[in-house]
């Protein structure tokens, strides 16, 4: 009895309600632990070298087969799912433990991952000679090495085979480092001065010069060019000649044997005779190559250096655009506009601003920015290379000009926010002193209110650097083939598309053919995306509560 | 010391009073500067709404019509006429004459560019005459001997010397041999035509009243390019056809309308080319009123049928009950009083032109139900009439043999508001409905353009986001603006600001690619969590009364969150633990299954539950924060009385706080509601963006937001289909920002409130 008006006493105080509120926010704070926690546990976990597996495998109750390969995640399913879908099930028990393994090989098997289940799992081992190549094509190799050979004849088998590869491969990734020198580098730059030849010329016939003189000078430059590729190419082909001396011959688990031209390996290493420091060593060359490599194989592979470059360049470049007109507003809406219901008005319209949707910027900027002002643009300044459009399309500037007006009102309202904390005792001693009030502003006032200004960008860049939806329309893509900064005059290439690390997390994670081998790229992505935005607030949030300190003193 | 090189001048000095004045003129030009600058900028701003509604007008204007040029042609009689047509270009136009003659016209001026008698055989006049789907460009004569020439206006394009040079010819695709249609020989008096690439059917009527079918079918020979053999086949249907005034075959050469005069209709279906039959008879006019024309849209699925009361009714089969077509009544136009004599089809739309006895000519669109026009432009009665392919102009020759030439500009005509908004009742459909599908492989697509779905949608996801969110965001400002302790909030608060900066594509990546999965195989445990969790919670405070006093002293007030941390997580970790082997218990091991087989259930891996569940999270942090601005702004003496009154702190806030600070909340909720509406990658990701109506937690959605950026870059610049989605932008846009300025204007009124107290 008492029990019982002892439990409706107590909630009749409220104190259950307390508790409850407070499971919400720690059910949030879980939300958002729990979401870092998982990015970075699979965003790390990626470039660790996994144990290869050799396992047999029941397929049913006769036939075994030994697959290699490494074990990813696992998960209980209840059996009769497994049973429903046709799966041969040693034992009989109500759930069974599945795991998601890596069998690579994509060449042999189609699908670089498959489901098994544990009790159909015999004996498992983890020879030290499995092999692990990483390859420019089809994604990893596992299974054994056989022999080394060089233009067809076997220089070495056995357990040579290893150190002889290796040394091979030195000579296999300077003749690669070589040829994408020659590719990315020079030929690249021969094609880009071949189209400003051709657009050159065009733009003669467009202006309907009859003079041959400066088509002569254009022919000459062009077979200039045509001599220097001819050179290039030259050089390339002996490159590749040589490249594609060396192979060596594989197998995988169930003795099938491919031969691998050393030209198309990017690495190879053997996970189980690693120890801890080569793996360490592993880990941190994987980290190295991911944040500075092209990206290989329909971007699923390799390294994300153009989306880390395009995301850094395109928010600089808005910076460039927001600071300053930012500023001018907030000036403008706090030092000098006449303070009224219209100006009210107005600061309540831009506050608002920041909560319209981000899709809504990125069809303005595709119809205002990319097909009004890019097409009158071509039409002025670019007819020669009509009808391909120069700026007329999407691209990085029409990118930072759409985010640049996105996270104006974020900039606004900081460097208001600034400006009003500033004390009138300040302002008003310098206006004592004589200064004018655009001295006071230039050289008391904006000084002052630098740091909220500072933490309005701060945020902007932030707000930035995660948004992808308007980039989506206005200029951004899967693969860039060149970056917006390069060494062809004029350096800065506003009009060129670019990568961006949000945009290419959505694009790998739902774009790519093979979702399941880019997983483990996309959360490494998320990861690198998440650590920029999160250190960016944080900075933020930093110099807002010192300068809340500093303004405190101020007044008091 | 202020110590200078100027501070040595006197001060009265001609130096000293530039340099002041030069200051001054700075501090002006600086105000003007700022001014200036200020006011573009937020110009540029208010620049974003007025640009989306100057993409967004044209949608809405009515049709314009300009005269070109009015003429008549020397030497023709006009009651010659059979037909007209024109080219792309809009530059010439083809006359088809009862003697067969095709004369071809600089529409510009009326002046013959060309012209040439078509071979009929000795003795044979012309009876009959019709043209099949406009982009054909076939048109077929019947003649008095029960045969039928089949011939093609074609235009020949050249660039000599860079002009465009456009040479017009006659061609005879089936060959200059005329097809005996009628093996008795009869006058053909009526008929009519349709073409594939490899098979042709011919319908005609003659004069003794018998409806005749020729099949022929082409095959191409294998040796020599161009040339063919013809196989045919001739078939007399079983129908009265003595009355008979109209006679229309579908472009897909699938059916048969015959209808005569007093609005009789005969609707045979020739799928079956060697069992043609009867599917339906009616009465397509109202009685008294009479049959003045017919035509087939364009498509050849609709049949539009002018009457001589000035109506134009639009109609196509449509499956009843029991699964047969049925002609039926669609819609109807009733923009005009006379007799509609004349119908031209648009083609690559669903819009038409009527012209009446008094010369009155109307621009109508079917899908939208749209009368753009209606003006009268003749003299005398309109004798033919013609649509360019590409709609932008319009030809047609006077009873009097005036001919005009006139430009339209039409460009959206299939949009409507109530093609928006309303049920629109597409053709095949069943009946009206909303349905959003814009683009198609097929030319004759009718675009369907019903924002109603994709509003639903965006609708629905933000009702699921602000069901997770609301409670969990509110709750827990209460919390940490009221009871947590100052050290804990100092940790709480930055966490939720990054929660709230979290880039959402990542937050979609996760619901796409780890939650929808997850929840997938975890059905059962997502359900127990929501009964687990709460009940733990309370468990737990309930128990921790009875925890050993020393324990319960060292957590200082205010720490509850913290405490509760492993209990969640336990409550958590045992839901989904157990989420396998319930499912087996009471599911047969798969709730899925279960789901769409014992209770009818569609289950699709991105639904609804996984877009509330991510976007709640994303508006968690908009809403927490505002909310717990709100409440924490409470002036404190408030609550102290009520303490002192002796509330508990439950009582005080739920009766004092909560209840001066609800405006607050308010407009928090206000604001993340408008933050779910706009958001775009989370659903785009969370969701299989099928635009279905369906308020179901276990169904896919499709949102204005990622129809946007899923449609957009495909559309081509300045279509119907890019204002369309001009405007979901703008409906966007207008949408969040009235909720934001309320919740704005809310707060403000509240500030102003504490600032009373």
């Amino acid at each position: 009895m008492s029990g019982n008006s002892d439990l409706k006493k107590w909630f009749s105080t409220g104190t259950p309600w307390v508790w409850t509120s407070a499971g919400a926010v720690s059910l949030s704070l879980l939300m958002v632990f729990g979401v870092l926690a998982l990015i970075a546990l699979r965003g790390l976990g990626y470039f660790w070298p996994a144990d290869l597996a050799q396992i047999e495998y029941q397929l049913d109750a006769e036939s075994k087969i030994v697959k290699v390969g490494e074990f990813h995640e696992h998960e209980m399913v209840p059996s009769i799912q497994l049973r429903e879908a046709g799966l041969y099930l040693p034992s009989d028990d109500d759930l069974v433990k599945r795991y998601l393994f890596k069998v690579g090989n994509r060449d042999f098997y189609g699908q670089d991952f498959r489901w098994i289940i544990e009790p159909s799992i015999g004996e498992t081992s983890y020879p030290e000679h499995l092999m692990v190549l990483e390859r420019h094509e089809w994604g990893n190799f596992f299974g054994h090495l056989l022999q080394v050979k060089e233009s067809g004849k076997v220089v070495a088998e056995g357990d040579a085979a290893r150190a002889e590869l290796d040394r091979r491969m030195v000579r296999a990734m300077d003749l690669h480092d070589q040829i994408k020198t020659i590719e990315k580098g020079a030929i690249g730059s021969v094609n880009y001065r071949m189209e400003k030849l051709r657009l050159a010329k065009r733009s003669l016939e467009l202006d309907e010069v009859t003079d041959p003189a400066p088509y002569g000078r254009l022919e000459e430059a062009k077979q200039e060019l045509d001599a220097e590729y001819q050179v290039l190419m030259g050089q390339l082909n002996k490159l590749y000649e040589k490249s594609k001396r060396d192979s060596i011959t594989v197998s995988d688990s169930e003795g099938n044997q491919k031969e691998i031209s050393l030209h198309m390996i990017v690495r190879v290493y053997y996970p189980n005779s690693m120890g801890v420091f080569d793996k360490i060593g592993h880990y941190i060359a994987k980290v190295i190559e991911f944040v500075s490599a092209d990206p290989r194989e329909a971007n699923t592979e390799g390294g994300i250096f153009p989306a880390i470059f395009g995301t850094v360049m395109m928010v600089m470049i808005m910076t460039v655009f927001v600071t300053p007109l930012g500023v001018v507003a907030a000036v403008y809406l706090r030092e000098y506009a006449k303070q009224g219901p219209l100006t009210q008005v107005i600061r309540i319209s831009v506050n608002n601003l920041a909560g319209v949707p981000s899709i809504v910027y990125g069809v303005f900027g595709l119809g205002f920015f990319v097909y009004f002002l890019g097409g009158n643009i071509d039409q002025l300044f670019f007819r020669e290379a009509l009808p391909a459009p120069t700026f007329g399309t999407p691209g990085i500037l029409w990118s930072s000009l759409t985010l640049a007006l996105l996270t104006l009102p974020v900039v606004i309202v900081a460097t208001e926010e600034g400006l009003s904390r500033i004390p009138r005792s300040v302002r008003e001693g310098s206006l004592a002193l004589g200064a004018t009030k655009a001295e006071t502003l230039w050289r008391i006032v904006i000084p002052m209110a630098s740091p909220a200004l500072m933490t309005g960008l701060i945020l902007a860049v932030a707000r930035a650097a995660g948004e992808v939806a308007p980039l989506m329309l206005v200029g951004v893509v899967k693969l860039a083939p060149s970056l917006p900064l390069d060494g062809e005059a004029p350096f800065l290439h506003l009009d060129r598309k670019f990568m961006h690390l949000g945009f290419h997390v959505y694009d790998v994670g739902f774009q790519s053919p093979n979702v399941e081998a880019a997983r483990p790229l996309v959360y490494a992505t998320a990861l690198l995306l998440v650590i920029v935005i999160v250190a960016l607030n944080l900075a933020a949030i930093a110099i807002r509560n010192h300068l809340r300190e500093k303004y405190r003193a101020l007044e008091s | 010391m202020y110590m200078t090189a100027e501070t040595n001048i006197d001060k009265t000095t001609a130096a000293r009073a530039r340099h002041n004045k030069m200051r001054m003129v700075k501090d002006v030009l600086a105000k003007y500067a700022v001014s200036i600058g200020g006011t573009s900028v937020i110009l540029a701003i208010a620049l974003i709404f007025f640009y989306l509604f100057f993409v967004v007008i044209p949608l809405f204007k009515a049709a314009e019509i300009e005269l070109v040029a009015s003429y008549k042609i020397d030497g023709t009689n006009a009651s010659e006429t059979l037909y007209l047509a024109m080219e792309e270009q809009n530059e010439i136009g083809v006359r088809f004459t009862r003697s067969g003659v095709a004369e071809f016209y600089n529409l510009a001026d009326g002046s013959l560019r060309y012209r040439e008698a078509i071979e009929l055989p000795a003795g044979a006049t012309v009876s009959s005459f019709a043209s099949a789907a406009l982009e054909h460009g076939l048109v077929v004569y019947g003649l008095s001997n029960g045969q039928a020439v089949v011939v093609k206006h074609h235009y020949k394009v050249t660039f000599p010397d860079d002009l465009r040079k456009i040479t017009p010819q006659i061609l005879y695709p089936f060959g200059e041999e005329p097809i005996t249609v009628d093996d008795e020989g009869d006058i053909l008096s009526d008929i009519a035509f349709q073409n594939s690439e490899e098979e042709a059917t011919i319908v005609a009527a003659t004069n003794d009243g018998r409806l005749l079918m020729t099949h022929l079918i082409k095959e191409e020979s294998m040796m020599d390019e161009g040339m063919f053999e013809l196989e045919q086949e001739n078939l007399t249907l079983n129908y009265d056809a003595s009355t008979l005034v109209y006679l229309l075959m579908g472009q897909e050469q699938d059916k048969i309308y015959a209808i005569d005069q007093s609005g009789e209709l005969g609707f045979f279906n020739i799928r079956d080319k060697e069992e043609p039959e009867l599917e339906q008879r009616l009465r397509i006019v109202e009685q008294g009123e009479r049959v003045t024309s017919a035509m087939f849209l364009t498509g050849g699925i609709s049949l539009l049928v002018g009457d001589s009361s000035g109506q134009v009714s639009q109609w196509f089969p449509v499956r009843d009950e029991h699964n047969n077509k049925v002609l039926t009544l669609i819609r109807s136009f009733e923009d005009q009083d006379n007799p509609i004599d004349k119908i031209a089809i648009e083609s690559g739309r669903k819009g038409f032109i009527a012209a009446d006895r008094e010369g009155n000519v109307g621009l109508y669109h079917s899908t939208a139900h749209r009368t753009l026009l209606v003006e009268p432009l003749a003299d005398t009665p309109i004798n033919a009439i013609a649509i360019s392919p590409r709609s932008s102009a319009m030809w047609f020759e006077e009873q009097n043999g005036t001919m005009q030439f006139w430009k339209i500009h039409n460009e959206h005509p299939e949009v409507s508001w109530s093609s928006l908004w309303g049920e629109v009742w597409y053709e095949s459909y069943e009946k009206p409905e909303y349905t959003w599908q814009s683009s198609s492989s097929s030319s004759d697509f009718e675009p369907k353009y019903s924002l109603v779905p994709i509003s639903f949608g965006t609708l629905k996801a933000a009702f699921y986001a602000m069901l997770v969110a609301m409670p969990l965001a509110i709750l827990g400002a209460i919390y940490t603006a009221y009871f947590m302790a100052p050290k804990m909030r100092n940790i709480v608060k930055p966490s939720i600001e990054i929660m709230e900066a979290l880039p959402t594509v990542i937050l979609g990546f996760l619901a796409g690619l780890w939650l929808a999965p997850f929840i997938e195989k975890h059905l059962p445990g997502i359900f127990i969590m929501l009964m687990l969790v709460p009940a733990a919670i309370i468990a737990a405070a309930f128990a921790w009364q009875f925890a050993p006093r020393k324990l319960r002293h060292a957590v200082p007030e205010g720490w509850e969150a913290a405490l509760l941390l492993p209990v969640i997580i336990l409550a958590l970790w045992a839901s989904f633990g157990f989420s396998p082997s319930i499912e087996t218990t009471f599911f047969g091991g798969d709730m899925r299954h279960y789901l769409s087989n014992e209770l009818g259930i569609n289950f699709d891996q991105r639904n609804a539950m996984v877009v509330g569940l991510a976007m709640g999270f994303a508006v968690i942090p908009t809403i927490f924060s505002i909310a717990e601005d709100a409440v924490f702004g409470v002036p404190r003496h408030l609550s102290h009385g009520s303490l002192a009154l002796g509330a508990t702190p439950w009582q005080t806030m739920w009766r004092v706080v909560l209840l001066t600070a609800s405006p607050g909340i308010f407009s928090a909720v206000m604001i993340g509601f408008g933050r779910a509406v706009g958001e775009t990658m989370i659903v785009l990701m969370a969701t299989g963006n099928t635009p279905v109506m369906d308020m179901s937690i276990f169904q896919g959605l499709r949102t204005l937001s990622a129809n946007i950026a899923v449609e957009i870059p495909e559309s081509e610049v300045a279509s119907t289909h890019y204002r369309i989605l001009f405007l979901a932008a703008l409906v966007l846009f207008a949408f969040t920002f009235f909720f934001n300025t309320l919740a704005e204007v809310v707060r403000q009124r509240l500030r102003k409130k504490y600032s009373s107290l």
